[in-house]
Parts: C-alpha cells; sequence; structure tokens
C-alpha cells in the first residue's frame, strides 16, 4: 500500500480550492487548503464506539489532521460506530470507496480516564496493517487524535507523520509583538513572549524544549534561549553590537549566531547558556542565517561575493562553498532534515519565493507563486515546508509539500502573522 | 523581566472566541502509548508561561538634545538605495553630535541602523548595521572614543514609515542616533 501512494503521489497534479471549514476563529489560525494532489488515496475513519463519552469526537480530529495533509481524500461512512475487536464490515467500506478504514473503540479505563484501541485495516486485500493502544484523559481529545493521525500516516505513507508537532511564530497586533506556539494545526496557541519591540528568528532546539530567539526589548538585537514550559530564559548573545540569527546544533549544546563585535555580520557559536563563543567563520563580507545541516554543515547566507548567495562550511571549521549560482539574491537556507535538500528564498524578476534545490543533482525548483516569501522551515520528516508570506498587505504562513502540490495557508483574522518556525517531532 | 502565569486565561480567551462548551485540552495527564513499550509522551509538556518584555528607556538628561530648534535633536542619517555611505549633506549633523559627545565624554551613545522592509529580515539586519556602522565610523573620525558609541541594526522591524512605495521605503534607509537614557 506504501508503493502505491507513493505512485500516485508522484503522478499528482494540482488540484485547487479544497477548504476546511475552521469553526475556530479570532485569535486562532485557521488552515486553509489550497492545493492538493490530485489522486489523494481514499481512506476512511469510521466513528469510534464509545467515543460519545468523549467531550467531542476523536476522530473529528482524526479526518481534519489527514485531509489537511493533502495526500488523502476522506471517505464518510456514517455515524454508525465501528469497534476494534469486532469483524470489519469491508463490504461497507468498499462500497464507499475506502481504500483503508480505521476503526476504534473507546472504554472507560477507571479514575475517569479511557482506553482507546485503534486498528487500521487494508479494505481491498481486507487484511489488518497495524493497531495503536492509548490511555487518555477527556480532555485530551484532540492530542489523542493527531497521534492517531499520526500513526494512520506512518502506515499508510511509510514516513513519520507530523500532526503532533508545534510551530512557532511572531503575532503582531498593532504595537504589540508575540511570540506564539501553537500545534501544528493552528490550534491551542499559547504566547510564549510578549514585547512592544519586534521579536525575529524563533529557533526550536532539537528536543523542542526551548526556543532561541531574536528579541529587540533592549532596543538592539539580543538573542535569548527560552524555555517555553517555566517561562525561564537566558540571554545567549549580547556582544556590542548586533546579535542575531541563531541556530541549534544538532546535540542542543551550541548555537550558531550572526554577532557584529569585530566589524561586520560573522558566524559564530556559542553554549545555549551564552558561554565559549568561537568563530565559525570569516569574510570580507556579511554571513548571517546559519543553519546546521545533520551531516555537519553549516549553511549560510553571505554577499562575500558580490550579491547575498547561499554557502556551506563544516561545523568543525574549513573552507566555504558557494551552493547557489543561479540569481543575484539567494537567502534564508535550511538543510532538509536527510540532508539531501535545501530550501531557500530566491529573488525572481521581484517576487521573492520559496525555491528548493536538490544538492545532489543540483535541480532547483520554485515551490510558490506568491511574490514576498520569507523564514522557510521543514517539517520534521521533510514532507512540508512552512514559511511566512503576505497576502492583500497582511502577513500570513504558508505550508507548501517538498513537491510544491500540495498547498496550505494559515491566517489569524486580525493581525500580522510571520517568522514561523516548525518544532521538532515530540519526544515519546 | 517579569514573570507572568497568562496561559489559563489566554486560553480561556481563546475558548471563549471559539466554542465555549470546548474543554481545556491542556489540563491532565499524559496520554500514554502503550503499543510501542515507549514511555509516557510529552503532550503535557506543551504548557507555555508567558513573559512580558519590558524596557527601561526614560529619556535624556541633556535639554538640549530635546530642543527642537537645536540640531542635536535631529537623529536621523539617511541613505541611498543599496548604499551605506553618509551622504555629504549630513556633515554638519554628524560634526554636531561628535563635538557634543567628545564634550561629554561620559555620554553614551547608540546608532541603530535601518533598511526598506524588501527581502530576508535576517539579510536586512546585516545590512542595517552596515549604515550603522558608517555613522560609527564618521562619529569616530571626527575624535569621538570608541568606548562612547555602540552601532547596532534594527534591519526592516522599525519603519518610520510603512507604505510599499520609494518615498516611504527611502525614509526607512537611515540610521538614528540614541543618546544614553534614551536605550
Amino acid at each position: 500500500m506504501t508503493s502505491r501512494l507513493l505512485s500516485l503521489l508522484r503522478s499528482a497534479i494540482p488540484a485547487c480550492a479544497l477548504v476546511l471549514a475552521s469553526s475556530l476563529a479570532q485569535a486562532q489560525l485557521a488552515i486553509e487548503i489550497t492545493g492538493a494532489g490530485a489522486n489523494r488515496m481514499p481512506v476512511a475513519v469510521a466513528s469510534f464506539e464509545g467515543e460519545n463519552a468523549l467531550p467531542r469526537a476523536v476522530t473529528d480530529v482524526v479526518r481534519a489532521d489527514l485531509e489537511r495533509s493533502g495526500l488523502f481524500k476522506m471517505i464518510e461512512l456514517g455515524p454508525s460506530p465501528m469497534g476494534a475487536s469486532g469483524p470489519v464490515d469491508y463490504a461497507r467500506v468498499r462500497s464507499r470507496g475506502a481504500d483503508a478504514v480505521a476503526v476504534g473503540t473507546v472504554s472507560p479505563n477507571g479514575a475517569g480516564r479511557f482506553q482507546i484501541e485503534v486498528r487500521l485495516h487494508d479494505a481491498a486485500k481486507q487484511l489488518g496493517l497495524g493497531s495503536q493502544a492509548m490511555v487518555m484523559s477527556p480532555n485530551q481529545y484532540r492530542a489523542t487524535g493527531h497521534r492517531i493521525a499520526d500513526f494512520i500516516y506512518e502506515k499508510l505513507t511509510g514516513e513519520p507523520g507530523v500532526f503532533s508537532t508545534r510551530i512557532a511564530y511572531v503575532l503582531k497586533s498593532g504595537p504589540r509583538y508575540e511570540l506564539q506556539i501553537a500545534d501544528a494545526d493552528g490550534s491551542n496557541a499559547q504566547t510564549a513572549l510578549a514585547s512592544k519591540e519586534p521579536i525575529i528568528s524563533p529557533a526550536w532546539s532539537p528536543d523542542g524544549s526551548r526556543l532561541a530567539y531574536v528579541s529587540f526589548e533592549a532596543k538592539k538585537p539580543v538573542v535569548y534561549v527560552h524555555n517555553l514550559a517555566t517561562g525561564q530564559r537566558n540571554v545567549a548573545a549580547n556582544f556590542k553590537g548586533s546579535n542575531s540569527a541563531p541556530a541549534w546544533s544538532p546535540d542542543g549544546r551550541r548555537l550558531a549566531v550572526v554577532l557584529t563585535k569585530d566589524g561586520q555580520s560573522q558566524l559564530y557559536s556559542v553554549n545555549a547558556d551564552g558561554s565559549g563563543v568561537q568563530r565559525l567563520a570569516s569574510s570580507s563580507g556579511i554571513d548571517t542565517e546559519p543553519a546546521w545541516s545533520p551531516d555537519g554543515m553549516i549553511y549560510f547566507t553571505s554577499d562575500r561575493g558580490g550579491s547575498p548567495q547561499i554557502y556551506r562550511v563544516p561545523a568543525g571549521g574549513g573552507d566555504a562553498q558557494r551552493v547557489t549560482f543561479e540569481g543575484g539574491y539567494n537567502v534564508s537556507p535550511r538543510p532538509s532534515p536527510d540532508g539531501k535538500s535545501l530550501v531557500y528564498v530566491s529573488r525572481n524578476g521581484g517576487r521573492f519565493q520559496v525555491t528548493m534545490l536538490d544538492l545532489a543533482s543540483r535541480q532547483t525548483q520554485i515551490l510558490t507563486d506568491s511574490s514576498k516569501d520569507e523564514s522557510p522551515s521543514f517539517a520534521p520528516n521533510g514532507r512540508m515546508v512552512l514559511y511566512a508570506t503576505e497576502i492583500g498587505g497582511r502577513g500570513v504562513l504558508a505550508a507548501v509539500s517538498a513537491d510544491g502540490r500540495v498547498k496550505q495557508r494559515l491566517s489569524v483574522q486580525s493581525g500580522d502573522v510571520r517568522e514561523p518556525a516548525w518544532g521538532p517531532q515530540p519526544r515519546n | 523581566m517579569k514573570f507572568q502565569h497568562l496561559t489559563l486565561s489566554l486560553i480561556a480567551a481563546g475558548l471563549l472566541a471559539a466554542c465555549s462548551s470546548a474543554p481545556n485540552q491542556n489540563q491532565g495527564a499524559a496520554v500514554e502509548d502503550r503499543s510501542s513499550g515507549a514511555a509516557s509522551s510529552g503532550v503535557d509538556g506543551n504548557r507555555v508561561t508567558t513573559v512580558n518584555a519590558n524596557d527601561g528607556a526614560n529619556g535624556s538628561a541633556y535639554p538640549e538634545l530635546r530642543d527642537p530648534k537645536n540640531i542635536l535633536s535631529k537623529r536621523s542619517v539617511l541613505f541611498d538605495y543599496d548604499s551605506y555611505v553618509v551622504k555629504d549633506q549630513y556633515r554638519p549633523l554628524v560634526e554636531a553630535h561628535a563635538k557634543f559627545l567628545v564634550a561629554h565624554p561620559k555620554v553614551k551613545m547608540m546608532i541603530q541602523g535601518n533598511t526598506d522592509e524588501r527581502g530576508s529580515r535576517e539579510y536586512n539586519l546585516a545590512l542595517g548595521q552596515k549604515r550603522a556602522d558608517a555613522v560609527k565610523k564618521a562619529l569616530g573620525l571626527l575624535g569621538v572614543a570608541e568606548s562612547q558609541l555602540e552601532s547596532v541594526s534594527l534591519g526592516e522591524e522599525k519603519p518610520s514609515c510603512t507604505d510599499a512605495s520609494e518615498s516611504c521605503w527611502s525614509a526607512n534607509r537611515r540610521g538614528d542616533m540614541l543618546y544614553s537614557g534614551e536605550f
């Protein structure tokens, strides 16, 4: 089934205007799907036996997640539930056109908690594809739904899902800046930092517990490291001049930063507590926007050759190598989680667009049709890229699949959203 | 820096706006994944505590710096597109500030460089730094001690004008001079 879905995805062409109406409004990020593969895999998630004991149906969350991925076409099976233990009514599933079906049972487990068991079946071959069992408290229906969607996604595509991840972004409303954290579906937005001065460049620690970012609350750019659960934060870089562009090392111990303490903007690394500053690279121009790749390279933007282009240097030191050659403005590099490709922003005839570079073949592909794209970041499975853009003069977030086919837009009803960063997989 | 625990009220406000019957998904015990045999997951690690950042600026102690009739009240140097050179027209302004700083060696100045909004925020931050450095260098050549000066960049983050027009962009390609007490 995995190979079948992948081949469907490869042959897919963009299809438009599939809108998921969200009942959430105002402060919540609302997600709209603006492009999806034409040959989405038909999947059904039956109503789970006993889930009406929960405050809201966990399967609603599962279906919305899978639909939003752009890879699946959700097939309605009607309101009658299908439990995890009984035989699957394959005839009913096949008659509706679903290739796979998830069934489940929610049962009280004492102390106000519930046991939830989910089984996934290949409806064509009439085979079980796997099962998942969890214990939850009733108000965790949303987190539980994301984990079930991750389970189904991984079974059907062979890749981990990202429905349980979080995103960070900056919301600007009038003179107020808020660094917010939300679930990947835009729900459950919480404010980590509120300030009258700008906040830019949030970067997730590899374990998802901390954010590094640049805050201008001291009337100059200073790099902070902020523990999200406790709100405790420390200055990671506040040298004379500007301090910016933090990027975590893969082990979460060090940050690459850009400092001007010795002159122009140059790359350094520091420990997360601000100690142990070291130079990473030297040039006669601007070096900025470092990003660590899994294979130990640091990609960055430099205008040492006259125009801003992307270069890379071994994190342990060595010669810098130019990576982009087409066009006069290539910035904001982010290597994919597998290190095989690079996403960045290129200027094309006055339009700034998210662009993908396959590092082995050197092939480039512009992924968007917008014109003010900024700050791309990969989902931890490498499948989607989240970025900021502008629509009707307002800052919004958007996501595009690595092949450019699936497109989503995330916006709030008022205010500008910018500087997104997709968080890592939660640690289990 | 103040720590305020606004989490619950923010969630409550969000829920009021969204759906009055929706419960708080953030409370309660963790979801345990028993099928994989793994330890309990971190869904409850998703609580975020809100911090409010405050600044401490309360104005300069020297009235001449605020007197609109005094050249010292003028603080901005504008730059041409893609240029990081202080233009000749700003020479009297830079000289006046240099003279004040030399006469008041305990006073410090922060020079903030700015850019227009086009392009990457971090790259613009680096370009704004070049403008601040140009003003700093001009003041240094006029005898101001290095220890009195700090050049920093605000990049495209603090535009004085927000239309997407050339006149607006040119107003934002600027270096601003702030004195002790103003930053």
